[in-house]
């Protein structure tokens, strides 16, 4: 596995904002790409803490 | 030739688990090696995993790797996303693992390291797992709806009402109970409490970093964070050797009450990404390494068990650590890493609208809760390295230690007040004597494991490091429980105030969001109060509430889970998850009954309250007031549980006796193939 494939197995496992995935599915699903990478992020971190951590 | 084979291995780990249990339960007198406490954990979770989730994942809800999940069909690139199972099985488990599978443990050790270890192993595998593995096969199959939904949808709306209090209601206790072991664990802790507080400027500045200065760019914010905190740690030791510095972080635990209420507070208002992301990020990251090292330390130490298989605390009810009998009070003390409720909401949350594969759910739900329970097995073994003496005199309150001094002491659990200043020392604390609450005693001995580690392999033991690193790792992601507690219960009072004041649901009304985070935090801020001045220690009437708040969520859960098995037309499967929710209501109820009408003013409520007198004790008016609440909410959780089971049980007999048609919200079928 690359590098760049580790960075994104620990994004997923924390929960971290993903870019790539965003354009990937921009792209696989034919639709514009609405958000730039600041927008993105901003709008994933501002949409977290809605679910609870467990005890 | 090969079936021969796997029918072989598999007879062999079955074997090697029960000599394990064997070895564990008749070996008296001597110090057991943890090893035989892994070995039956780990032989016990494989037989269960390749088994009974295979039979539930193939029988009972007949998953499809043809069929598409919610994360395919509604695939956005944000909450539903198709994720590897490994990756998913990583995020889940951060998500369900928290303080519960560290402390409950820890704290039922009183009982003697078997009852508990029984429990967390037979429980899981029997009942927290398939709980949570359910419940995620219910959400996956109804485009990941959450448990109150489901509740409405399948039971009825009364039902899924009930179920959204009961959250709220376990919220408020689950909150208080977590910040008593943080409170307990700093208070006159000036290293312990100047690294905590370094958390936050350290967040915020991640926060800042990973959402402005840098857009994304967690792993540098998280790895930056690491490293200051690593700083904070070492640099903690400088600060209470200070003259200054050291009696400025030294706080009674009256003072960190207010302190940690004002800080959830702050955390529920402020935005997200400022705070309680960051928390999150650096305490996940913290939370999975750590236990990493503390199971590889543990498999290369294999420290011996200095706690016996059972004390005398089992039967007679009267442990100094907290009041009741093994039945039921170690199955309400050890919930998380046997059976949690709690993890319900994370099963019918975020996960089920990640799940790439039907198929993949049994790895991820059943297993997940396995890993979680096998932190708890870690816990217990780091807790019973401990000499008992050690152990309950840092779990003890000095009031309930006088009243147990003498039945202590007769097991032979007693200690020196020359030991205790050492270990003290040893710890770079003042003191070690009635630490209640569990947190100081787990990282003690996690202390001592690490520092068997490092000394194992050629370093130094550093024992006063590990142990306030085991105390921060512990308090970050219990913070991270409180703050993200906090604002859930924010949104969800926003929510219910909403249906007479629509104005209040608006979750950016300033007004609205001050005022439900203000009564969130006052609400688990007074049972925290009322915990830190109770002169029995908090945890002796506050932890038995939680244990019976989320037992009686997995009772919701379960009911939930029953209802929908039926309706599918699998009755006769239903006994997989009808099993272990006749057993939590048989322990919830007794628990309950109990810690309201024992006559033992150590165990209940409305006995203690009625030993209390007011012209002798200025206090007992308070007192009083706060048993008879205790009572009250305890009372509560067993009408709720009525409720619900009845309101469930009805359903299943209207649907059973086809008075009823067998209706499902289930999704319908998409295959994949079709996408």
């Amino acid at each position: 596995m690359t590098l760049r494939g580790i960075l994104r197995v620990i994004r997923r496992i924390l929960g971290a904002p993903d870019y790539a995935a965003y354009l990937e599915h921009c792209r696989a699903a034919g639709h514009e790409v609405r958000l730039t990478e600041r927008e993105y992020v901003r709008e994933f971190l501002d949409n977290k803490g809605k679910a609870p951590r467990c005890c | 030739m090969r079936r021969l084979g796997s029918v072989l291995l598999w007879i062999a780990v079955s074997a090697a688990g029960a000599v394990a249990f064997g070895v564990l339960a008749l070996v008296r007198g001597e110090p057991v090696s943890a090893a035989w406490l892994v070995i039956a954990a780990v032989c016990t979770y494989a037989v269960g995993y390749r088994f009974y989730a295979r039979f539930i994942a193939r029988k009972v809800f007949a998953l499809d790797q043809r069929r598409a999940t919610p994360a395919e069909r509604f695939e956005n690139g944000r909450d539903f996303v198709p994720t590897g199972k490994w990756v998913l099985f990583g995020h889940h488990f951060a998500a369900i693992a928290g303080a519960g599978p560290l402390v409950g443990p820890v704290l039922a050790a009183q009982f003697g390291f078997l009852p508990g270890t029984i429990w967390l192993i037979i429980g899981v595998v029997l009942g927290g797992a398939v709980q949570d593995f359910t419940i995620l096969c219910c959400s996956l199959r109804r485009n990941g709806k959450s448990l109150g939904q489901m509740a409405k949808e399948e039971v009825n709306p009364a039902a899924g009402v009930t179920a959204m209090l009961a959250v709220l209601f376990i919220m408020v206790i689950l909150l208080a109970v977590l910040a008593l072991i943080v409170v307990n664990a700093l208070k006159a802790s000036p290293w312990g409490l100047f690294t905590i507080a370094c958390t936050i400027p350290i967040a915020l500045l991640m926060g800042w970093w990973m959402r402005s200065w840098r857009p994304g760019a967690v792993g540098e914010a998280s790895l930056a964070g690491a490293v200051l905190l690593i700083a904070a740690l070492v640099g903690g030791g400088w600060v209470a050797a200070h003259p200054v510095l050291g009696p400025a972080f030294t706080r009674s635990g009256p003072a960190l009450t207010w302190m940690l209420i004002a800080y959830g507070f702050l955390a529920s208002v402020l935005p997200v990404w400022m705070l309680l992301t960051p928390r999150d990020y650096l305490s996940t990251f913290l939370k999975i390494t750590t236990i990493l090292v503390l199971a590889v330390a543990i498999l290369v130490i294999l420290p011996p068990l200095r706690m016996p298989a059972l004390t005398t605390f089992a039967t007679a009810g009267e442990g100094p650590v907290f009041a009741g009998k093994l039945f039921p009070f170690a199955f309400i003390t050890i919930a998380c890493g046997a059976i949690s409720g709690f993890h319900a909401l994370v099963a019918s949350g975020t996960t089920p609208k990640m799940i790439r594969r039907e198929t993949d759910a049994p790895l991820i739900g059943y297993g997940g809760m396995l890993m979680e329970s096998f932190v708890g097995v870690m816990a217990m073994i780091a807790a019973c390295t401990l000499e008992p003496g050690i152990y309950f005199a840092m779990n003890t309150t000095p009031a309930a230690l006088a009243g147990a001094s003498q039945a202590l002491a007769q097991a032979g659990f007693t200690v020196t007040p020359e030991t205790m200043h050492a270990l003290a020392q040893q710890m770079g604390e003042t003191t070690l004597l009635a630490r209640t609450g569990g947190a100081p005693s787990l990282a003690v001995g996690m202390a001592q494991i690490f520092a068997g580690f490092t000394s194992a392999i050629g370093g130094k033991e550093l024992s006063s490091l590990w142990y306030h690193f085991a105390i921060m790792f512990e308090a970050l992601f219990i913070l991270t429980t409180i703050d993200a507690g906090t604002r859930v219960g924010r949104f969800m009072l926003q929510e219910i105030v909403s249906h007479v004041w629509p104005r209040f649901g608006e979750t950016s009304w300033y007004p609205s969001v001050l005022l439900s985070s203000a009564a969130i935090a006052a609400g688990w801020g007074y049972f925290l109060y009322q915990g830190v001045v109770d002169p029995l220690g908090g945890i002796n009437s506050l932890w038995p509430l939680f244990g019976i708040s989320n037992q009686l969520l997995a009772a919701v859960a379960l009911c939930v889970a029953t209802t929908v098995i039926i309706k599918m037309g699998r009755a006769r499967y239903a006994w997989v998850t009808v099993a272990p929710l006749a057993w939590l209501v048989a322990v919830t109820m007794t628990a309950g009954v109990q810690k309201v009408f024992s006559a033992d003013p150590k165990l209940g409520f409305l006995a203690h309250a009625r030993t209390l007198d007011p012209l002798t004790n200025p206090s007992a008016a308070r007192m009083i007031f706060n048993d008879r609440l205790d009572a009250g909410v305890a009372l509560l959780f067993i009408a709720i549980v009525g409720i619900l089971v009845l309101a469930s049980v009805r359903e299943w007999w209207l649907v059973l006796s086809r008075r009823k048609p067998a209706e499902t919200k289930e999704a319908p079928f998409v295959a994949v193939a079709a996408l």
